[in-house]
């Protein structure tokens, strides 16, 4: 394992806005005193005139963003997603979502492995929260090679993107000469028979171990990325709902109304398979090291690899 | 201002008002009061100041407008109706099931710039607006209506922090203060005076107006042209329900439509006061 490059989501995050600054004039970023740990910072150092810090007041960045949109400036606005989600949910619904607006909000340090900071700073709402929004598209990348394209995905895409990434340091499991990026197509990654494994984000990469360890034990994985939670690649689903008889969803997110909640939506309308869901469970986060805190959450490919043995027992 | 020009605005807000009957009546619900209390800024705004164009209401370069305080949108409706955005008849379907006229700004109506409604929110956008202005080095202003009440929102005050570090004179941000909102007097309910004090601690230049003297609007608005720097804000001393003598400052008026006999009531009063203007 340890010649596996990792690299944080965020910063790839703010790589791909420096990278796509030239091609689109029109882009501009918007950061709430965050710059540094959202890695908008990268942006701001390469392209300053079309930065603008709006200080910590996340309500008004979602607005001057939805300003900025209906003249025809592409806006990424950042922040953490406890910020973008959490606080300034109606402000992204009322004044984002409803015109319908080409707002792009890069939220960054999703989920449990924020470490240190805490429950207060770990968002585990985010996707349940930006996902309810009609016509917003809620992307979750994996690695830094996803991220880059989805970034450049959601900058050509015309309507508002939610994006969501990391703190910590995720994996590189995706090849760059070879990855290909859809909004809202799923990826499989593994195939296999026995189970289904359907993972976002920083779980992606767990999700992979996990289903080679189950190899090993005589249960034939396969592993879907799902990158974008909405729009939802039911079609992707409902097959492999048919085809494995069974699936676990695993997120760095509660396990209420995120990808598990996504994925048995689509299961319950298409082909009623059992759904096992891993994610935090309906409880607040606490302070410690980010690895340390996806272990105790049961966020670990140990937990995936016992959850979907049980998972096999229900078919 | 020239006593013609004047008299006609007089007229066309007096239409306004008549405008914003006709809805809330139709609608059998709506926000009157507040609605009355701008009738004479939008006419002005409408008809003497906005580079707007109803036949090109996309126009890139017009002036932009905001209705932060989106609840009185049967003002905006009616004085947009009155230019020529859309039929008047839309008025009479205001708040119906598949009407294009919403209880609340949409940005897919002739000539909306921006969904409002949840207060706090339009001068946010408006901020954006006018910072596109100022990227682009257009000529464009953006104008917002905020009400008094509204602003015990605190969204208001990061964007009046954020508009005057920007320097965004090209954003003029109008407060209806006509000191009542739906619980009360403003001053009771949770005060946001002193307003003036406020806006000219975060950086804006303030003017005052009366809300209802058109030669005192366009002074303030000529004032507000010549500011560079620092974003405008015009507090305009208003009446809530201005124009219908049984709705003016009358809290109760704040959200609630006439019935046929108080829309009968309120039409005649407009219609006598049309008719005196008109001589």
């Amino acid at each position: 394992m340890s010649d596996i490059i990792k690299k944080a989501t965020r910063e790839s995050y703010g790589e791909a806005l420096k990278e796509l600054a030239e091609q689109y004039q029109n882009l501009v970023v918007l950061d709430a005193d965050l710059a540094a740990a959202t890695k908008t910072g990268i942006f701001k150092k390469a392209y300053p005139e079309r930065f603008f810090d709006c200080g910590i007041a996340e309500a008004n960045m979602m607005g001057v963003a939805a300003g900025l949109a209906t003249v025809g400036k592409i806006p990424f606005a950042s922040t953490f997603a406890m910020f973008a989600a959490g606080r300034a949910f109606e402000i992204v619904r009322n004044s984002i979502g409803y015109p319908h607006l080409n707002v792009k909000i890069g939220a960054t340090h999703a989920g449990i492995s924020v470490g240190e900071d805490g429950a207060t700073h770990q968002c585990n709402e985010d996707i349940a929260l930006m996902r309810t929004i009609p016509g917003m598209t809620v992307i979750v990348p994996c690695d830094d090679v996803e991220t880059k394209v989805a970034v450049r995905a959601a900058v050509e895409f015309d309507g508002p993107v939610y994006m969501r990434f990391g703190r910590l340091a995720a994996p590189i499991i995706n090849d760059k000469d070879n990855y290909k990026f859809e909004i809202g197509k799923g990826i499989v990654l593994k195939d296999g028979s026995d189970v289904t494994i359907v993972a976002c984000g920083l779980m992606t990469a767990q999700a992979l171990d996990a289903a080679k360890a189950l190899e090993a034990d005589g249960i034939s994985a396969r592993v879907v990325n799902i990158h974008t939670i909405k729009p939802l690649d039911k079609e992707l689903i409902c097959k492999c709902a048919k085809e494995t008889g069974v699936i676990v969803t695993v997120e760095e997110h509660s396990i209420i109304g995120g990808l598990g909640s996504a994925v048995c939506d689509c299961v319950t309308e298409c082909c009623p398979v059992p759904v096992v869901k891993i994610g935090v469970n309906d409880e607040f986060g606490c302070s410690g090291p980010a690895l340390d805190l996806l272990k105790k959450f049961g966020l670990s490919s140990e937990n995936i690899i016992a959850k979907a043995k049980e998972a096999v027992k229900l078919k | 201002m020239d006593a013609t020009i004047k008299r006609n605005l007089e007229k066309i807000a007096c239409k306004v008002r008549m405008g914003i009957i006709e809805g809330t009546y139709n609608a059998k619900s709506g926000h009157p009061g507040g609605s009355l209390s701008i009738a004479d800024l939008l006419t002005y705004l409408y008809f003497a100041k906005l580079n707007v164009n109803p036949k090109s209401p996309d126009m890139p370069d017009r002036d932009r407008f905001v209705l932060s305080k989106g609840h009185t949108a049967p003002a905006l409706y009616a004085v947009l109706a009155e230019r020529g955005f859309f039929s008047k008849e839309e008025l009479k379907s205001l708040r119906h099931i598949g009407a294009m006229l919403q209880g609340h700004p949409c940005i897919n109506t002739p000539g909306i710039d921006m969904s409002s409604g949840s207060l706090g929110q339009g001068i946010s956008a408006a901020c954006g607006m006018a910072l596109a202005g100022k990227m682009d080095c257009k000529d464009y202003k953006v104008y917002t209506v905020l009400g008094d009440g509204e602003i015990e929102e605190g969204q208001v005050w990061e964007a009046a922090m954020f508009a005057a570090h920007y320097g965004l004179d090209n954003l003029t941000a109008i407060v209806d203060n006509n000191g009542l909102q739906i619980d009360g007097p403003i001053s009771e309910v949770c005060s946001p005076e002193p307003i003036t004090d406020k806006f000219a601690a975060f950086g804006w230049h303030v003017i005052t107006m009366d809300a209802h003297d058109f030669d005192d609007i366009e002074r303030a608005f000529d004032e507000a042209e010549k500011i560079s720097g620092k974003p405008v804000v015009i507090v305009q001393k208003s009446i809530k329900g201005k124009g219908v003598s049984y709705m003016e400052n009358q809290v109760s008026w704040h959200g609630t439509a006439p019935n046929k006999e108080q829309y009968d009531i309120a039409m005649a009063e407009l219609n006598a006061q049309l008719m005196e203007l008109e001589g």
